[in-house]
């Protein structure tokens, strides 16, 4: 178990060297960085044997020990299960896109990017710490916001970028907020304990807004309705991304979320309704909406929508067999999508054009590609023997079996499927075998090896686990089956089952989609028609949403941020006034009035700086306005010594002083003296600043008066010369004993220093200083 | 301004000042003083300078882009508080040892001097950066 940090971390530091790698390897930075995951999946491989008789590893490493956060992993089947996927994915789809990519000006940023989200990938689904997890999680949203920007000078990929961050990272919010709550149910942060605790969380009063929560992260990230929309406008990243984040993995999750926190959170009828419902509402309407798409990687991902509808949906059945029903289609599902967007990715690069009305007839030119797609195709429209085949058996098998809600469920299940076979012949097998439409913008040759290689692999493992299916089965899907059910589980699979009712219904889904396919135009034709309802389309929702945001966000700008340095001062004090003021009054802190004795030049200075001050609001030369500050600044100083606090008083003079070159460096640029403000004006200032004055006097008061805690002055006497080695201890608790302080506050200090440069150099457009 | 008592009196209160400043910085672990203190003195007397001749001429004198202190100070700060980290102890956490260089007797020194002399170079470098733009005007 050691290995799977340095694992992690050699992903995490070989995608900061990426781009160094790519300026020397050039070209065989691809095969190169490709040797990581293969590492990976070569470790992970033979965990399988052991994780299938049930066995759970788990290593922990201490992080920030003093938030009780700690670095933990842990491998059961059903990470086991995603740790495979992300890794031998990765493999195909780093090979790839050294020549999907080719010669492109930042290949060596993308590389970056992509084993940056392969790691976060891959600790997200092996973190045991639920903010380790959350971390993981949010780092694979981030870097799919730059993945999918990553053509970042066009507008459109931009746009989807943000919009895919905003939806996720909402979603990611109320997923730590989900998480928190559930930590704080179990008192304490690891999965494998949690996973202990389902039914003191089940009946808990905290279960309902935990299960909101959760599911709300979850539906974002694996875009069910209505946060679908951002996973086709994502298509705006190159097709590998597609591919491997938006198909394979990244999408996916929200389904592992809902698989790992299944054992915990399932059981309930809100469960049940919840997700099942969403589920199965994503999966039909998101099939039905290929209908209408012509772009390839469009099509591919509305159907991969309804894919994780389907597993979202098998979840919320929760039997055994819906879980072995998802298991088993989500590895299928990845292995078939991961190929097709792969071979859309190489029809686009070979063609020009993702268009389905003007692809066909490309076998004759790209044999390999082709093969790798028929078969891709072939599983997704689950035909004998491949594995898709296998899947959707399961699948039928699960919602046949879903008590009160199997006819509905299984109305959509096999509508659903329907469109799958459409979307994996127009897809998978038109372009391919279908008419030549004879112009496409460039002419079509097969793709060099490193670009076959990958989707053959894939649909090679779609045809392989269709005729091997029983040991998959065993050795993998058992596995997972086993972590999510939490109990262990015969999954014998086989490709044939006898002459059953199912086996009927997968007959007749086949002919219902070859049906579809032939008169796809008319049911095109149909969905637009139906466009009527896209005015209330979920994505226009989140227009407005960030329409409205961004007025808000510019109104309150102009409100208060208007400009007048009079105003902000009286926002930052009546803020203070109101936040401070208020719990202040009604708290029960009582201050006796005591009378002490004090010496008359002790008052004398008390006058003068009364005095001053009166002056310094009352003169109308702005120079015996400085003139008048100076003298309160030079008499608190004074008052310092008189207290013994030689430095406060060494300081202030040293101020008061440079205050006074400073104001006169200004004095020039100033403004005549002219009174702006009406007598009304000028009476509300003088009150909220006697409010203010009361109100830092009375809290001065309380806080000497008040003592929660021993104070801790005096061990700070007593630690000044024997721990720190000095005997100014207002020095030393500067220096030493409160440094980290001070280092945020000269920092702070540089940061205003660097900002008033900035602003005095500012120039306007035309030149002229501002 | 050219005055000729202010520029004389300037060549020798100069001299003075700065070295009060580094008097302050050093002896401020024990006695009134200290980084920001002695960083205050030490912008007093740039700009004593710069109002004696002109603001190139203070520029000239203290060599460095008062920028560029601001950096050194925060970078000397944040050294003197991640040393410790490399025996083994948290951040920031004051490391002291004994010289014996000058017959004077024993000197402590230690990191917080370090830290303390990076927030004097902060304070020069924030102070001296604001009143030169400004006079600069």
């Amino acid at each position: 178990m050691e290995t799977l940090l340095g694992i992690l971390l050699a992903i995490f530091a070989l995608a900061l060297a990426a781009p160094g790698i790519y300026r020397i390897a050039g070209r065989a930075t691809g095969w190169l960085l490709a040797l990581a995951p293969l590492w990976a999946c070569f470790y992970f491989l033979p965990f399988s044997g052991s994780v299938a008789a049930g066995e759970v590893f788990a290593i922990q490493y201490s992080w920030v020990p003093a938030l009780g956060v700690g670095l933990g992993f842990y491998l059961d089947g059903w990470s086991l299960l995603f740790a495979l996927l992300i890794s031998g994915v990765g493999v195909c789809v780093l090979v790839y896109s050294g020549y999907y990519m080719e010669g492109h000006p930042l290949l060596g940023r993308f590389f970056l990017l992509v084993l940056l989200f392969m790691g976060s990938m891959l600790g997200m689904v092996l973190a045991d710490n639920l903010f380790v997890f959350y971390v993981f999680w949010e780092l694979t949203s981030v870097s799919s916001y730059f993945l999918i920007g990553f053509d970042s000078k066009r507008e459109a990929a931009r746009a989807a970028a943000l919009q895919a961050l905003l939806i996720t990272g909402a979603g990611g919010l109320a997923l730590l907020a989900g998480l928190v709550l559930l930590g704080q149910i179990v008192d304490g942060e690891e999965i494998s304990k949690i996973l202990d605790g389902g039914e003191a969380i089940r009946v808990h009063g905290l279960y309902a807004p935990i299960l909101c929560l959760v599911l709300l992260g979850a539906f974002t990230k694996s875009a069910q309705v209505p946060f679908h929309f951002w996973l086709p406008n994502a298509m705006e990243a190159p097709t590998p991304v597609s591919a491997y984040l938006h198909s394979a993995t990244m999408v996916k999750a929200g389904v592992y979320l809902l698989g790992r926190l299944s054992p915990v959170l399932s059981g309930t009828d809100a469960w049940f309704y919840a997700v099942t419902a969403a589920g199965a509402l994503t999966m039909t309407w998101a099939a039905w909406l290929t209908l209408r798409e012509d772009d390839l990687k469009r099509i591919l991902a509305y159907s991969t929508i309804s894919a994780l509808g389907m597993l979202v949906m098998l979840f919320g059945i929760g039997t055994e067999e819906a879980i072995k029903g998802a298991v088993l289609f989500l590895l299928a599902h990845a292995l078939y999508k991961g190929a097709l967007f792969l071979v859309a990715g190489a029809v686009d690069h070979e063609t020009g054009t993702r268009n389905v009305k003007q692809l066909g007839g490309l076998a004759r030119a790209m044999p390999v590609t082709a093969s790798a797609a028929a078969v891709a195709a072939l599983s997704m429209a689950a035909i004998v023997p491949l594995f898709g085949f296998v899947a959707k058996e399961a699948v039928y098998e699960a919602v046949y079996h879903a008590g009160s809600a199997a006819l509905p469920l299984t109305v959509f299940a096999v509508f659903s499927s329907m469109i799958f076979v459409n979307v994996a012949a127009v897809t998978g097998i038109y372009p391919f075998f279908g008419k030549s439409s004879g112009h496409t913008p460039k002419h079509p040759h097969e793709v060099p090896a490193g670009m076959w290689l990958g989707p053959l692999f894939l649909a090679l493992l779609s045809l392989l686990g269709g005729l091997f299916a029983h040991p998959v089965g065993e050795w993998l899907l058992g596995a997972a089956f086993t972590a999510i059910a939490r109990q262990k589980s015969e999954m014998d699979l086989a490709l044939w089952h006898g002459w059953t009712f199912l086996l009927a219904l997968s007959a007749f889904t086949s002919a219902g989609g070859v049906l579809l396919f032939v008169s796809r135009n008319r049911f095109a034709a149909l969905g637009a028609k139906l466009r009527l309802t896209a005015r209330w389309a979920p994505e226009n929702w989140y227009t407005l949403i960030l329409q409205a945001l961004n007025l808000t966000a510019s109104w309150q700008t102009r409100f208060l941020q208007n400009g007048y340095l009079r105003y902000y001062l009286l926002t930052v004090i009546v803020a203070t006034l109101l936040a401070v003021g208020f719990p202040l009054a009604r708290s029960s802190f009582a201050v006796a009035p005591q009378w002490i004795d004090f010496r008359f030049y002790e008052a004398a200075l008390a006058v003068l700086i009364l005095l001053a001050s009166a002056m310094a609001a009352f003169t109308s030369s702005r120079l015996g306005a400085v003139t008048a500050l100076g003298v309160v600044g030079y008499s608190i100083a004074l008052l310092f010594i008189l207290f013994g606090a030689p430095d406060l008083a060494m300081t202030q003079f040293l101020i008061e002083t440079l205050m006074v070159i400073l104001f006169v460096l200004v004095f020039y640029f100033l403004p005549r003296f002219t009174i702006l403000t009406s007598a009304r004006e000028r009476w509300r200032d003088g009150a909220v600043a006697l409010l203010a004055g009361t109100l830092m006097a009375a809290i001065t008061l309380v806080a000497t008066n008040v003592t929660f805690y021993p104070p801790i002055s005096q061990y700070f006497a007593e630690q000044s010369v024997p721990a720190a080695h000095g005997r100014n201890i207002v020095n030393v608790i500067l220096v030493d004993f409160r440094a980290l302080d001070t280092l945020g506050e000269i920092t702070v200090l540089g940061v205003a220093g660097i900002g008033v440069f900035a602003l005095l150099k500012l120039k306007t457009a035309n030149g002229r200083k501002s | 301004m050219n005055s000729l008592i202010l520029q004389t009196a300037t060549r020798l209160l100069f001299t003075l000042l700065l070295l009060f400043s580094v008097f302050i910085l050093l002896r401020g672990h024990n006695e009134p003083g200290g980084g920001f203190i002695a960083g205050l003195v030490t912008s007093g007397a740039f700009v004593l300078h710069a109002i004696a001749y002109n603001v190139a001429a203070a520029r000239r004198a203290l060599r460095f882009e008062p920028r560029q202190l601001i950096g050194a100070g925060l970078l000397l700060a944040l050294a003197a508080g991640l040393s410790p980290m490399l025996s083994g102890v948290p951040f920031l956490t004051g490391e002291w040892t004994t010289l014996n260089w000058f017959d004077s007797g024993p000197m402590k020194v230690g990191t917080p001097v370090l830290f303390d002399i990076g927030v004097y170079l902060v304070v020069i470098g924030v102070t001296l950066t604001i009143i030169f733009s400004l006079a600069e005007e």
